[in-house]
């Protein structure tokens, strides 16, 4: 009701009585205090239940895409494609031939992590050890998968960084969903690819970067192959 | 519920695998009587940071104090009940705050301020009353570092409890020069849907990995042998995967030594003290801190990993360690943290982080058919097909010397008799 202030004081508590009717008749408002210290911040001014908030200065803005010839953007596009289908249709080799021969496909926990090497990761591999993970899920005793799985990747929102120094940075978004026995999980996150050429002109990866937004989840169960 | 006729001395029941109600009692006469672990002392390094963490089916946070103490405290207001920390980890400030009605706590949980706390004049919620505070753990002691909490007021010391396990925490903290290590603040977190019981039976069993593994073992070995043809040697971290593709017999000789309450070691196999640089480097910085004979009593344990049963495997030469918090009888989160030696080059930092990401991560080639063997595991002991688990492989071959069990095999299943042992006497008491 606007005008309850107009019937009795803005701070006037009524009082009980003999029964509530006269209760019911009277209204009271209270203001928020505009300067006044209230609630948890008037008990422990130092206290805050939140992690720190990052700071969003420009520095950490996403850098705008260039707006590259449509040759380079296809290509880049085409490339990223082209992983999604090998990894969905269980061509491993063929995955791993995307990769420059100093290549390095990377997944850390965290996105402060900057290095591929030194600190903890979910995958951090090279091509010796991507030929071992191959070598693993193609083995006939390979128990974890029996039975088998199906993956499904969507990659969009292709946006090219720099082409300086003859390497493209290219960062991009994904979704792949993955069907083992009855059930269906989510990976969702971003992809950032450096690519270089190698003597053929042949775009190739030399380090692709995931970010899982759940990096941080506890999994369900494990991760088989690169996402 | 008689739990002795579930527990014989060559098998066991299905049903302490799958049984809610034997899952409740192991949390109440187990879990929320015993040392459990918290966390390592470098996770909440200043005044006001916390860790929260699960002690049984008790929603806890490990705390440091203003005087460099740590404290673990029940995660509960008293006013209303509501769990007063909402974040994995993090700083509270001065205080910490319930965000239902504000009440406050100092960091060792004992209450701040009570807003409008005249409202509470003469009932028994006044400030004088310690249930006014945030409750604390019963006990919270430390070894090296490594914070323990016991919700029991009796019961053994922290070091009576770990007995000869203590080792785990010599044997990492010992391979630095300051005897000391620091946690690395990124946690892996897997969750097995099996019973805890899988993982710890599993970590001590040595016939499983040239099964279970060899999938991975075989295809790390093809790119070793390659390495080294082509550059003479190959880098310490392909050995931690092809290693597991030994021979049945190779895995026999590897010994285990298991102790009373539990405790486990599966000896080395690994040979993880190569000539190179950095570990010549690293030995004569312990030369020189501990002396010859010191270190070199240090770097000679045959440790491959320690069991702090029920919950905590410690991989000590590697400095990684995983603790499991059961969640249901089907249902366990295994969470895995690695340390750094303190004083030591950061070459040895990376060939451990090696093992950790290749065999502890999420993504890992080893773990991968563990998790598969534990949640068939777990389904196949719903079956009425039979009702026992066999643990006879070498039985009557045990050779016990003060309570401490011995086989003349690797592989015996002594290491499950004697953890059934001493689950059996827990659930007793």
């Amino acid at each position: 009701m606007a005008n309850a202030k107009d019937n009795v004081g803005p701070r006037a508590i009524p009082s009980a009585g003999p029964d509530f009717e006269h209760l019911l008749a009277q209204e009271v408002v209270i203001e928020g205090a505009e300067t006044a210290p209230t609630g948890a911040q008037a008990i422990a001014p130092d206290h805050s239940p939140r992690a720190p908030v990052p700071t969003h200065d420009a520095a950490a803005l996403p850098a705008p895409a260039l707006v590259a010839s449509d040759d380079v953007q296809r290509e880049v596009e085409q490339i990223l494609y082209r992983q999604a289908e090998l990894l969905d249709g269980k061509h491993w080799q063929a995955f791993i031939d995307l990769f420059a021969a100093d290549g390095v496909y990377w997944m850390p926990v965290t996105r402060e992590q900057t290095e591929w090497e030194g600190s903890p990761s979910i995958f951090a591999e090279d091509k010796p050890m991507m030929e071992i993970r191959k070598g693993r899920v193609s083995h006939p005793n390979a128990w974890s998968q029996a039975p088998m799985w199906e993956t499904n990747h969507l990659v969009s929102h292709v946006a090219i960084e720099s082409t300086a120094n003859g390497a493209i940075e290219v960062r991009s978004r994904f979704h792949m969903m993955e069907l083992r026995r009855d059930a269906i999980r989510h990976f969702g996150g971003s992809y950032r690819h450096t690519l270089v050429r190698d003597a053929a002109g042949a775009l190739k990866i030399k380090l692709q970067r995931v970010d899982l937004f759940n990096g941080q989840a506890p999994f369900d169960y494990v991760l088989q192959i690169w996402v | 519920m008689d739990l002795s006729a579930l527990v014989e001395p060559d098998r066991v029941h299905r049903t302490v695998y799958t049984d809610q109600q034997i899952f409740d009692i192991e949390m109440e006469k187990i879990w929320e009587r015993i040392w459990i672990y918290c966390g390592h002392v470098s996770q909440v390094p200043n005044p006001g940071d916390y860790y929260a963490v699960t002690i049984g089916r008790q929603p806890m946070l490990m705390v440091r104090q203003n005087d460099g103490s740590v404290q673990v405290l029940y995660n509960r207001c008293p006013h209303r009940g509501v769990e007063v920390v909402g974040n994995l980890k993090g700083n509270t400030g001065s205080a910490l705050v319930c965000s239902y009605h504000a009440w406050s706590f100092h960091l060792d949980g004992s209450v701040r301020a009570i807003p409008l706390a005249k409202g509470y004049e003469g009932t028994r919620m006044t400030r004088d009353n310690p249930d006014c505070g945030m409750k604390r753990a019963a006990r919270v002691d430390s070894y090296r570092g490594f914070v323990f909490a016991s919700l029991a007021a009796d019961g053994p010391t922290l070091l009576e409890f770990l007995g000869e396990a203590k080792v785990a925490f010599d044997d990492m903290c010992d391979r630095s020069p300051v005897g000391e290590v620091e946690v690395v603040p990124i946690c892996h977190r897997v969750m097995q849907h099996s019973n805890w019981k899988f993982f710890m039976e599993n970590q001590l069993d040595a016939l499983h990995p040239s099964v279970t593994h060899q999938s991975t073992g075989i295809a790390a070995g093809r790119v070793e042998k390659r390495i080294k043809a082509e550059q003479g040697s190959a880098p310490l971290y392909y050995h931690y995967l092809s290693a597991f593709a030994s021979s049945f017999e190779q895995w026999d000789s590897v010994q285990t030594i298991n102790f009373p309450r539990g405790h486990g070691i599966l000896k080395a196999y690994m040979g993880l003290r190569p000539r190179d640089p950095d570990t010549v480097a690293h030995e004569e910085l312990l030369k020189r801190a501990y002396g010859e004979a010191k270190t070199e009593e240090y770097l000679s344990r045959s440790i491959h990993h320690v069991l702090v049963y029920p919950y905590l495997s410690v991989q000590s030469p590697l400095q990684q360690l995983r603790c499991l918090r059961p969640v249901a009888p089907d249902k366990t989160l295994s969470e895995i943290w690695h340390f750094r030696l303190k004083g030591v080059p950061e070459a040895i930092y990376r060939r451990s982080l090696w093992y950790y990401n290749l065999v502890n991560s999420p993504a890992t080639m080893i773990n991968a058919d563990d998790l598969e063997n534990w949640t068939k595991g777990q389904w196949g002991l719903q079956s009425k097909g039979g009702d026992w688990v066999s643990f006879h492989r070498y039985y009557g071959d045990d050779r016990e010397e003060n309570g401490v069990t011995y086989s003349n095999h690797g592989t015996s299943e002594a290491v499950m008799r004697n953890q059934f042992k001493a689950w059996s006497k827990y659930m007793a008491a």
